[in-house]
């Protein structure tokens, strides 16, 4: 079976007037389906940089990306919009909640762009809130939740479209250590359902509840390898 | 996303910020309430002009003196005195006509009592209710033979009772001044309302010869008024008239009318054509308003994108289309500038009927104006809206989630 993301020889160039920053200086990369991927690395190594272009919102310069057996590189505006409705569910650090705008609506939001009728759109939405354990705050708007809470309403839209991959860059970011736990262990629940994941994180800590871990240093890949020890997200235990 | 629910996303953004939303439809307000006003206002005081030429009479032709030359500098129509009794006399012998009366007027003084009046006075025919199409409400209108006598009677407008006797009280067989010459009131004119600029109800009506010696003095009246025989006989009543006067003053078949003929539907058409000079001028004005209305719509827009790139880029990453984008911003400023207009639409009647009242004009609100305006706010919030919205739509997904 090919794999869900398929990267080779990838590049990115930002040009700031005269300069060039290469951002990725070919990158080659390939996860498979129900993969655990944890990208980590220095700042200003290429992560978000790479996440962006795997979730369909950057352009890269050059190389091959095939994302569901899909040519990305090939693909217009317009088919991007709908690779990233209908394939990616993306969760930002910053959360990227529409202010003055309840849970559920938010967590709508990619049906209503996919065509969903209104009542199911609801449905699955409030599904989708109930699965991160939010079913109580439906008609919270983001200014009366909590970080993690917020957090969870954007997995919640990330998923509620039913996406073959989960991208997040630093999504424990903004969290504190308990917080971040909680969210690990939502992702870990994900993924034992056979969701493909892939986050970036600047923690250790957080990289082990991944199986896989990915290292970044100047635009490149530098060490790629399973987890040895794996970490399992038990709130339970956090709370003792 | 189906076309309701972007309205309903473009409803909330506009009911976000309200006080904004409103301030931006204040222009299309103002141009689409000046236009339904106006034309209300214009459309009614051509009605009125309208009303006014019909109820002169009907198949009417209207022999004013014509233009007068002396050498080559025109004197304008009027300036010359031409028309005399003999001629409305001569008139009526050709079977083509119905009905001629001929009118002098002038302002007069009238006085009952301790009771001082100013009016307009009119001098004419016993043919005057006929060709001028005016019943009587009380009394007599005086006959062929106090015309020719110069009696000293006379018919007076319902508004002129009110002024001299009081509302309601019958002054037939009383005997009022008029420019200090005493005359006997016989008649009442049946009340036609105002109607534009001349009130039918105000004035005092007294028999030619008698206003002639009296008051205006001269052997001229200043028109004569020519009823047809019938609709169809319009022309060749216009041909006979023409025939007879040109024999009356003795005119050489190369020589110029020195009077004119002009029927109803002349001046109607002559009035209906300034009032739509009017109205296009009008409607000028009120395009102007409209693209002004619309920049402001524009920049509120641009202000709006810019404002909320962020919420641009959040839809774009979870799978917003440029159309989707470009439809949402469009919707909100079509919704913005049809809201305008609907609320101008219902300003301007207001306004219209108001100013109609204070001022006792004539309103006529057509469906067209309002048709005009609605599909015109329609069009500027397209026109003014496309340029913001394709902003929108164009940016990178990557840059409106950066955008601080
Ligand atoms: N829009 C941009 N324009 C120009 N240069 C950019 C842009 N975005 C990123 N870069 C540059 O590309 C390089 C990689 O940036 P990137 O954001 O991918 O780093 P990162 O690994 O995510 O860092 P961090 O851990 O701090 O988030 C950096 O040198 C950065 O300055
Ligand atoms: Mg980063």
């Amino acid at each position: 079976m090919n794999p869900v993301i398929g990267i080779k020889n990838l590049k990115k160039i930002y040009r700031i007037g005269d300069q060039e920053i290469h951002a990725l200086r070919g990158v080659n990369l390939d996860i498979g389906k129900g993969d655990f991927v944890a990208i980590m690395g220095p700042s200003g190594s290429g992560k978000s940089t790479m996440m962006n272009v795997i979730g369909c919102l950057d352009k890269p310069t050059s190389g091959e990306f095939f994302l569901d057996d899909v040519p990305i590189m090939e693909a217009h505006d317009d088919e991007l919009a709908l690779i990233r409705n209908q394939k990616i569910g993306f969760v930002f650090q910053s959360f990227n909640l529409l202010p003055r705008t309840t849970a559920v609506e938010n967590v709508e939001l990619p049906l209503l762009y996919a065509g969903v009728p209104a009542k199911e759109r609801r449905e699955r939405a409030i599904a989708a809130l109930e699965s991160v354990g939010l079913g109580n705050r439906l008609n919270n708007k983001p200014n009366e939740l909590s970080g993690g809470q917020q957090q969870r309403v954007s997995i919640a839209r990330a998923l509620v479209n039913n996406p073959v991959i989960l991208l997040a860059d630093e999504p424990t970011g903004a969290l504190d250590t308990k917080t971040s736990i909680e969210i690990m262990q939502i992702f870990q629940q994900l993924n034992q359902s056979g969701k493909t994941i892939v986050l970036v994180t600047h923690e250790p800590d957080i990289a082990e509840y991944a199986k896989r871990n990915i290292h970044f240093r100047d635009g490149q890949v530098v060490a790629d390898e399973q987890v040895k020890e794996r970490r399992w997200a038990n709130v339970e235990e956090v709370k003792s | 996303m189906n076309f309701l629910e972007s309205f309903r996303v473009s409803l909330r953004s506009i009911k976000s910020n309200k006080l904004r939303s409103f301030l931006t439809m204040l222009g299309i307000i103002i141009g689409v309430a000046a236009v339904i006003s106006m034309v209300g206002i214009g459309q009614g005081a051509t009605a009125d002009v309208a009303e006014q030429i019909n109820s002169l009479g009907s198949n009417l032709l209207i022999v004013t003196p014509g233009q007068a030359k002396q050498g080559r500098i025109s004197l304008g129509a009027g300036s010359r005195d031409s028309l005399t009794l003999a001629d409305a006399d001569a008139l009526s012998q050709n079977s083509s006509i119905a009905g001629v009366t001929p009118s002098v007027t002038s302002r007069a003084q009238l006085v009952w009592e301790s009771n001082n009046y100013s009016t307009q006075l009119e001098g004419t025919s016993e043919t005057f209710p006929q060709v001028r199409s005016t019943n009587l409400q009380q009394g007599r209108f005086f006959n062929h033979f106090e015309v020719k006598t110069q009696a000293n009677v006379a018919v007076i407008g319902t508004e002129v009772v009110t002024n001299l006797f009081g509302e309601g009280a019958n002054p037939i067989g009383q005997t009022i001044q008029v420019n200090q010459i005493p005359f006997e009131v016989i008649g009442v004119l049946e009340s036609k309302g105002s109607s534009g600029m001349t009130n039918n109800d105000d004035r005092i009506i007294v028999p030619v010869t008698t206003a002639m010696s009296r008051f205006t003095g001269g052997n001229y009246v200043s028109t004569i008024y020519v009823s047809a025989a019938s609709a169809d006989m319009m022309d060749q009543a216009k041909f006979d008239a023409e025939t007879t006067l040109r024999t009356q003053h003795n005119l050489k078949p190369a020589a110029d009318n020195d009077f004119q003929i002009n029927s109803q539907s002349d001046i109607l058409s002559t009035a209906q054509s300034v009032s739509s000079v009017m109205t296009t001028l009008l409607s000028g004005i009120a395009s102007i308003s409209l693209i002004v209305g619309g920049i402001g719509i524009m920049n509120i827009m641009l202000v709006s994108v810019t404002e909320r790139t962020r919420e641009i880029g959040i839809r774009k990453a979870i799978g917003a289309t440029r159309w989707d984008i470009l439809r949402q911003f469009l919707i909100e400023s079509v919704t913005l500038s049809l809201l305008g207009g609907a609320i101008g639409i219902v300003l301007g009647i207001g306004a219209a009927y108001l100013i109609g009242k204070v001022a006792s004009m004539s309103i006529s609100i057509s469906m067209s104006p309002i048709v005009y305006s609605f599909l015109s706010s329609m069009a500027v919030g397209v026109i003014f809206g496309v340029y913001p919205a394709r902003k929108a739509a164009q940016l990178k997904p990557i840059d409106a989630l950066r955008y601080e």
